[in-house]
Order: C-alpha cells, then sequence, then structure tokens
C-alpha cells in the first residue's frame, strides 16, 4: 500500500511535465498579445515593443518554458502579468470558492443520486424506478447554464427566496480567513453570516450538482441491481432483517465501490467544469480566474492556474484509489 | 421504520431551510447605511489610475481620484477640479494652475502642489524611483512619450509656491486642458505612492469622493465615503460596492431581484423590460463611440475608392439601429460623434442606394461583384454590442449587389491582433473617444501615421496625405476656431475616399432600481458622488 502510494506520487511528475509542455505550448500558439492587454488598444507599437521585451516575450520560446519550468522547480508560480501578484498568492481565493462550490455539489450528487439509485434499484420497473430514471436522463442533459437562468429566475426574481448571484451579500463584512466561507464564518462564529453564505451556495450548487447526480443515480441503481440479485441479500432477507437494513447496510456496501469511482472522477470534473456555473452565478472561483487569463493572454496564470488544478485532479484520483483499497480489503495494490 | 426515517429527514430538511430562511431576512433587514451595489461585466484590473486602459478600471478610480481640471457634468467641456483656475501664455508653452487650498488626500497626507509635481514626474520620468508597476501607458499616448522622447510634450513641471503649480511644453498641444482631465491623470497620495509603488494599484489613495476599502478579486470592490470630501455635501452614500456579474442576463435578473441597485451592459433586447417595470428606471447617455465597418484600402478591390463608395451606399444604416440597436443608437455619418466639437454637420451621408451601388460597382470593373471575407467581432462593445449579428445584416445588404461576403470571427484579443497586422479584407471595429477632443478620433484612426502594421489603430490603412497635412496643423494649433475649420475640411475629405462605413453611434444604457436617485449618465466619466437612494 504504501509502495502503491508513493509510485503513484512519483507518477506525478511525469504528467505534470507534460501537462506544462502542453499548456505552454498551446496558450503560446494562441494569437494575440498580453502587451495589449495591458497597455490598450489604444497602445503605440513603440510601448508595446517595450512590455513585450520587459515581460520577456520577445525571447524564443523554448528559453520562455525554460525560464517557467525553472522557477517552477523553486516552487513560484510566476506573476500574473495584470495585478502584478505572484500568482500562488493570489490563487487560494480562487481555489477555496471553486472547492466550497464542487464540494457541496458533490455532496448533493452523492446524496440525491445514491438515494435515486437505490430507491429505483428498490423497485425497479415500477414507476417509481421509470421516473427517477426519466428524471436523471433530462438531468444530464440539460445544459448547465440554463438550469442555472432558470434556477435564478425562478427561486430569485420570481419567488424572492434565494440570493442569484456571489458567494455572500457585500452589504455584510465577510473577512476571508481560510477563505471557506462556511468555515470561515464559523470560525467567526457568526451565524447570519453562515445562513447568508450558505443561501448563496444553493443554487449555483444544485446547477452544478445536476449532472453528475444523475449520472450517480445510474451508477448505483445497477449496480445495486447486481448486488441485490446475489445470495447473500436473499439470506439477509431471510433473516427477517428490515427492508431498510438489507439495502443500506448490506446492499449498499458492496455496491458503492463503483458509485465512489464515478463520485471522485466527478470531483475533478466538478472541480474544472465550474466556468459556466461561476460566470451565470458570478461565483470568484477559479474557472472563471482561467478564463479571464485566457481572454487576456495572461499567459502564467493559464499556465499555472491548469497545473494546479490538474494536480488536483491527479491527486484526488489517488484518494479515490486509496479509498477502494480501504473500503474493500479484497483490493490489493502493487502485488501485480 | 422507512416511514419514520422519511419523516425525520423531511422534518430535517423544513428545520434547516426555516433556519436558513430566517438568516436570509436578517441579513436583509441589517443595514441601516445608504449602501449602494453597482453591478458590471468584469473586474477592473488595478486602482492605480495612470496604469489602466480598461473601463472597468477607470468607473472605479473615477469615485476615489479626482483631477486638476474635470469635465463638466453635462458635456466635456473643461471645468475646475482640485485646481480652482488657471492661465496660459500666449504662445501655450506655460500654463499656471492655482490649487483648491482645502483638500487632503484620503490617508491625510494634503494636497499641494508638491504632490501635483510628484505625480507628474513619477509619470514621465522612466528613471523615477516610483516609476512602477505598470507601463503608464495614457502618459506616453497623451503627451507624446516620456521624458526625453523626441515627442514629447511637458517639459517640466514645477511648484511655484505651495498652491500654484506651473506647467513648461516643450511645444503646444492643442488638447492639453481636456487631456488633464482624463481619468488617467488623477493625482493620487505621495506618501502612500512612495510606500508601495507597486501595491497602490491594490491600494489605492486618492482625494476622491469615495475611500478605498477592501477588493475581492473578481467579486466586489467595496469604497466608503469620504467625509471630508472637498464638495460639500457629496457623496450622499456611505457605501459604494462595484459587483461583478460577467453574464448580461444574470446581472439583470439580480437588479429585478433586488441584490444590486444599479448596472450597466443591459442587453438592447432587455430595455424594454426595464421601460415596462414599474421598479426600475432606465438612463441613456449618448456615447462618445464610433462603430465602423473598415475596408482595407491596400487590399484588391478597396483600393479602388469606387467600390468603397458602393459599399456606402449598400449599408442600410437606419435598419441595423432599428433592429439591432433596439433604437439604442443614431446612424454614423462621419468618424466622430455629433457631441463632439469640430463635428461637420454639412457633410452629407451616402444614402442608402442599391442602384447606385451596383452602378459604382460596375463603373469600378466588378458588375457581377465579388467574393470577400468579412471580419466581425464577437465579443459585446460598447459600440456595438453584437457584432455578429451586425455582420450578418451588412452580408444581405452586400448579397443584393453581387458581394458574397464570408463572415469570419476570432475571440477579441486575435481579432485586434489580425486586424492591427491587416490580414483582413473588410472588418467591424469601433471606438469609444477618451477626452472628446477630434484629434483622439480623427487622427488615430484616419492618419496615415497610424496605419502601420502591426499594431494599426487605421485599419482601413487609408493614407491620405491631404488629411494627414490638416490633422497634423490641427495639432500645432491652439485656436479653436481655426482647429474646427481644419477638422472640418478633412471630413469633407474622408467622406469623399470612404475608406469606412461610419455605421452608429452607441447610445450607452443604464438600469436602475427606481430607489436609486441623483444619478446623471456623463459622455466620459461616471459620476456617483450625486447619487443617492431614497
Amino acid at each position: 500500500m504504501l509502495a502503491y502510494t508513493i509510485r503513484r506520487l512519483l507518477m506525478l511528475i511525469p504528467v505534470l511535465i507534460g501537462m506544462s509542455i502542453i499548456t505552454f505550448a498551446v496558450v503560446h500558439a494562441i494569437p494575440g498579445d498580453p502587451a495589449k492587454t495591458i497597455a490598450g488598444e489604444k497602445a503605440t507599437p513603440q510601448q508595446l515593443e517595450e512590455i513585450r521585451h520587459s515581460l520577456g516575450l520577445d525571447q524564443p520560446f523554448y528559453i520562455q518554458y525554460f525560464r517557467y519550468v525553472g522557477d517552477l522547480l523553486q516552487g513560484d508560480l510566476g506573476t500574473s502579468l495584470i495585478t502584478k501578484v505572484p500568482i500562488a498568492e493570489e490563487i487560494g481565493p480562487f481555489l477555496a470558492a471553486t472547492a466550497e462550490l464542487a464540494l457541496t455539489s458533490l455532496v448533493i450528487a452523492v446524496f440525491f443520486g445514491v438515494n435515486l439509485g437505490i430507491l429505483s434499484a428498490w423497485r425497479q420497473n415500477s414507476w417509481l424506478d421509470y421516473g427517477s430514471m426519466v428524471l436523471a436522463l433530462i438531468g444530464v442533459s440539460v445544459p448547465v447554464f440554463w438550469l442555472g437562468l432558470m434556477e435564478q429566475w425562478f427561486f430569485a426574481q420570481e419567488l424572492g427566496w434565494l440570493p442569484s448571484n456571489g458567494r455572500v451579500d457585500p452589504r455584510l463584512d465577510m473577512e476571508g480567513i481560510t477563505h471557506f466561507y462556511i468555515l470561515d464564518a464559523l470560525i467567526i462564529g457568526d451565524m447570519e453570516l453562515l445562513g447568508d453564505v450558505l443561501l448563496h451556495l444553493i443554487l449555483p450548487a444544485v446547477a452544478l450538482a445536476t449532472i453528475p447526480m444523475s449520472i450517480i443515480a445510474r451508477m448505483t441503481r445497477s449496480s445495486m441491481l447486481e448486488v441485490m440479485r446475489s445470495d447473500y441479500i436473499r439470506t439477509a432477507r431471510a433473516k427477517g432483517l428490515s427492508e431498510f437494513w438489507v439495502i443500506y447496510k448490506h446492499a449498499f456496501k458492496n455496491a458503492v465501490i463503483p458509485v465512489l469511482t464515478v463520485a471522485g472522477l466527478q470531483l475533478g470534473m466538478l472541480l474544472g467544469g465550474a466556468v459556466l456555473t461561476e460566470t451565470i452565478f458570478s461565483w470568484p472561483g477559479v474557472g472563471r480566474y482561467i478564463y479571464d487569463a485566457i481572454n487576456q493572454r495572461n499567459y502564467p496564470v493559464i499556465q499555472s492556474g491548469i497545473l494546479v488544478l490538474a494536480t488536483m485532479f491527479v491527486i484526488i484520483n489517488l484518494i479515490v484509489d486509496l479509498l477502494y483499497a480501504w473500503i474493500d480489503k479484497r483490493i490489493q495494490y502493487g502485488k501485480e | 421504520m422507512k416511514k419514520r426515517v422519511w419523516l425525520l429527514s423531511l422534518a430535517m430538511i423544513f428545520v434547516f431551510s426555516s433556519f436558513l430562511m430566517a438568516c436570509g431576512k436578517d441579513a436583509a433587514e441589517k443595514p441601516k447605511e445608504k449602501t449602494l451595489i453597482y453591478g458590471r461585466g468584469a473586474d477592473s484590473k488595478l486602482l492605480d489610475p495612470i496604469q489602466v486602459t480598461d473601463g472597468e478600471s477607470i468607473n472605479v478610480t473615477d469615485q476615489i481620484f479626482d483631477t486638476l481640471v474635470e469635465y463638466d457634468r453635462d458635456s466635456t467641456q473643461v471645468v475646475p477640479g482640485l485646481a480652482e483656475s488657471w492661465e496660459t501664455s500666449p504662445d501655450g508653452l506655460e500654463w499656471t494652475f492655482k490649487l483648491r487650498q482645502d483638500v487632503k488626500f484620503h490617508d491625510g497626507t494634503p494636497f499641494n502642489a508638491e504632490a501635483v509635481v510628484y505625480n507628474f514626474n513619477r509619470w514621465m520620468d522612466k528613471n523615477h524611483p516610483e516609476h512602477k508597476g505598470g507601463e503608464f501607458p495614457y502618459y506616453g499616448y497623451m503627451f507624446g512619450g516620456y521624458k526625453g522622447d523626441p515627442g514629447h510634450v511637458i517639459k517640466n513641471v514645477t511648484a511655484v509656491d505651495e498652491f500654484t503649480v506651473k506647467f513648461e511644453l516643450n511645444s503646444p498641444q492643442a488638447p492639453f486642458l481636456s487631456n488633464l482631465a482624463m481619468s488617467p491623470f488623477a493625482i493620487g497620495s505621495p506618501t502612500a505612492i512612495k510606500k508601495d509603488p507597486e501595491g497602490f494599484a491594490r491600494n489605492p489613495v486618492g482625494t476622491g469622493a469615495f475611500m478605498f476599502k477592501e477588493w475581492k478579486q473578481n467579486d466586489s470592490i467595496t469604497l466608503v465615503k469620504n467625509p471630508n470630501y472637498w464638495k460639500q455635501g457629496y457623496p450622499k452614500l456611505d457605501k459604494l460596492i462595484f459587483k461583478s456579474i460577467p453574464d448580461n442576463s444574470a446581472r439583470f435578473t439580480a437588479l429585478k431581484s433586488g441584490d444590486i441597485d444599479m448596472m450597466d451592459g443591459l442587453n438592447p433586447n432587455d430595455v424594454k423590460l426595464v421601460e415596462s417595470d414599474s421598479n426600475l428606471q432606465l438612463f441613456k447617455q449618448s456615447g462618445m463611440n464610433v462603430g465602423y465597418l473598415a475596408m482595407n484600402t491596400e487590399k484588391k478591390p478597396f483600393d479602388n475608392p469606387k467600390v468603397r463608395q458602393a459599399i456606402n451606399h449598400a449599408v442600410n444604416k437606419q435598419a441595423i439601429v432599428d433592429t439591432l440597436f433596439a433604437g439604442l443608437a443614431v446612424p454614423a455619418v462621419n468618424p466622430m460623434p455629433e457631441s463632439i466639437w469640430g463635428y461637420n454637420k454639412n457633410v452629407k451621408d451616402y444614402e442608402f442606394d442599391l442602384e447606385k451601388a451596383k452602378q459604382l460597382l460596375a463603373e469600378a470593373g466588378y458588375p457581377n461583384g465579388f467574393e470577400v471575407e468579412f471580419y466581425a467581432m464577437t465579443e459585446p462593445r460598447p459600440y456595438m454590442p453584437d457584432g455578429k449579428k451586425v455582420a450578418e445584416f451588412i452580408q444581405a445588404d452586400l448579397a443584393k449587389i453581387g458581394i458574397k461576403a464570408k463572415i469570419v470571427t476570432y475571440d477579441w484579443q486575435t481579432y485586434l491582433d489580425r486586424t492591427g497586422k491587416g490580414e483582413h479584407a473588410m472588418a467591424l471595429l469601433g471606438w469609444s473617444g477618451d477626452n472628446g477632443d477630434p484629434d483622439n478620433f480623427l487622427y488615430v484612426l484616419l492618419d496615415k501615421d497610424n496605419a502601420k502594421a502591426p499594431d494599426a489603430g487605421n485599419i482601413a490603412f487609408y493614407k491620405s496625405d491631404a488629411v494627414h497635412d490638416l490633422l497634423i496643423k490641427a495639432q500645432q494649433t491652439s485656436d479653436v476656431k481655426e482647429r474646427t475649420q481644419l477638422y472640418e475640411k478633412a471630413q469633407e475629405i474622408i467622406k469623399q475616399d470612404a475608406p469606412w462605413v461610419p455605421l452608429v453611434h452607441s447610445v450607452v444604457p443604464y438600469a436602475a432600481s427606481k430607489k436609486v436617485t441623483g444619478f446623471k449618465p456623463h459622455l466620459i466619466n461616471l459620476n456617483l458622488d450625486t447619487v443617492d437612494l431614497q
């Protein structure tokens, strides 16, 4: 297990080198020029030339790349061309915002997805089953931005129940400590703030959760169906256990492994794929941070932002794999 | 058992949500101070006015900083600001400003002549210890470069006494005073800049109506009232929050649901919804801008003026304004809007006449038309909310005279890159004015000096010596009457040569809750110090 963990961690290195080369090449291949973003559309050619020179953009690509990697090895993610702040310093709040949204979505997706799936499997071929699966099918097919706009229209504008944008009411003084606002509100001990933060989370988290929820529901259903047919379930029922215990304790424990994989993968997707949700709900997360950087040709931010996301993705995968082994002792690593 | 679990979870959800609702209500009732939330499409980049070029940054620095002279609330005429009065020598080489004596920066530093000298030296001198943090692009752009450059306009800025400051110029500059009124040349606190010249852009200190409090990047910027503001009785608000909501529809929803109080970047289609909503109000400001169709005069067939004139006859501007701008624009005749002095009212537009267009094409040797690539931007711009639709509209018009235009789009950065290099044959583009001076439109956009790849401002690559002579002469004259005549003449020649189809001068809409009072949109600046909440 330890050897496996170490090997997986070492595998990170080629993955990250590959990532850095690809992003670097792609980013520099797009036409457009950060100098123009900095100096504005009205800059003179001479001004643009000077900016390119001061940023080292007039150097050949390979020199720029090696300089970038050299900085990375010293733990320097580079400096944003626009704000002139080191990215390592700047990216924290964005990552926290995205992580908070993604984790909330994951909780929603897993909770509702798993229960919907179990419900379907338990009453296979009933209207309940068909109903949940149609719901799940709609869930995967609905475009997130459309769902988001509909949510805003209905719950924010028409009913006025929930706020339509942002992480917290800007009128309230929210001090970023960890930048996980739920945690921050708890640390400060301000329940009013906590309520406001949770309210702000609901609409974007639900929009973002819809697709993974539907996928998890379908996964749980098929996995449960398989398990429910096995002998030990029949035995459990024969022993006279209540249906609730049979399903949640005996069957689900064995059905959960593929669900776990899917959930882990979905978390990765949620981290990277939140751009649309973040745009519609003006959520100041890392998706939009990178998206803005792309529009501004803010090369260091694009490169390092993607690299940070990729690293998180790989680490989540690793954690999922390790969880596997922990839940099911039959799975043994490092013994191929 | 099963039933109980279900009931229990239902009950928990109910309790939890009512707890949330209760919290939400409290949050809404709490604020007693007057806080205005202004919704916009993007975050600011930096808040040091000299370092930025984008409107989202300047809209915020306008609230924090003041300039020596200002634009009048209703026009682009220059009125006193931090300087109470000024005089100029007959040759236009010396400008002396008398400063206000009752002004302090937000950090307590007194505002005086030294502060003005310090700011200008920081901007103009690349060897100045605090010439840091950015490229100061607008300084070089408006004043002909930096200290030591051949075209640099300002020779020297000196403090005559504590509240008198003198500018000596190398050569007279006609729009000098208008330039000084521009947002980038707002005066910052020398104490704060010296302490951290680069950090100043994230911790700005000025003399303006509002003081900087907090910046949550990509989210919101919070400003609070400056209790010692030198304009008596202003500002009216206690707190001003700029909130970025990138999606236009989502921003409009936030306005309707009361999450924000005011917004810009309204979709033209939503204008009617604002007008019919009894809780909302609409503000319109005819923008100091132009949206145009440039024809690359260096490429065939646009090297032939007859072809360019034919296209001018073939575009139905009024229809574009009515259908695509929802009426929020006026058809353009000249390269600059009528609100700018020097505008030539006698220039007649090419009337929409397809027969005439066909005839001109035939005369030019293209009786059956031709095929051409037509560049259109996809990013909404103030002068063109939907470039692609405008292009499709024009494409349909051109098809009627046999010209097959193929629309090509790129993202905004690529678009500027390619058009700046002159890769296009036809392209849509536009311009928002900086200082209300004709030079800022005509010279920048249509002089041969600016028709140079890779960063051409004149993307028609229109090179007329006659126009060039007029524009240069106008730059060196300070007599407004004479300049007016020169610009009027230039507009006539440009119309005749037709390097562009000037399309529209757009109207900029703002929507606000009915509670907002005292707002008056301006051609250049965003003025929020007079705004109040009922």
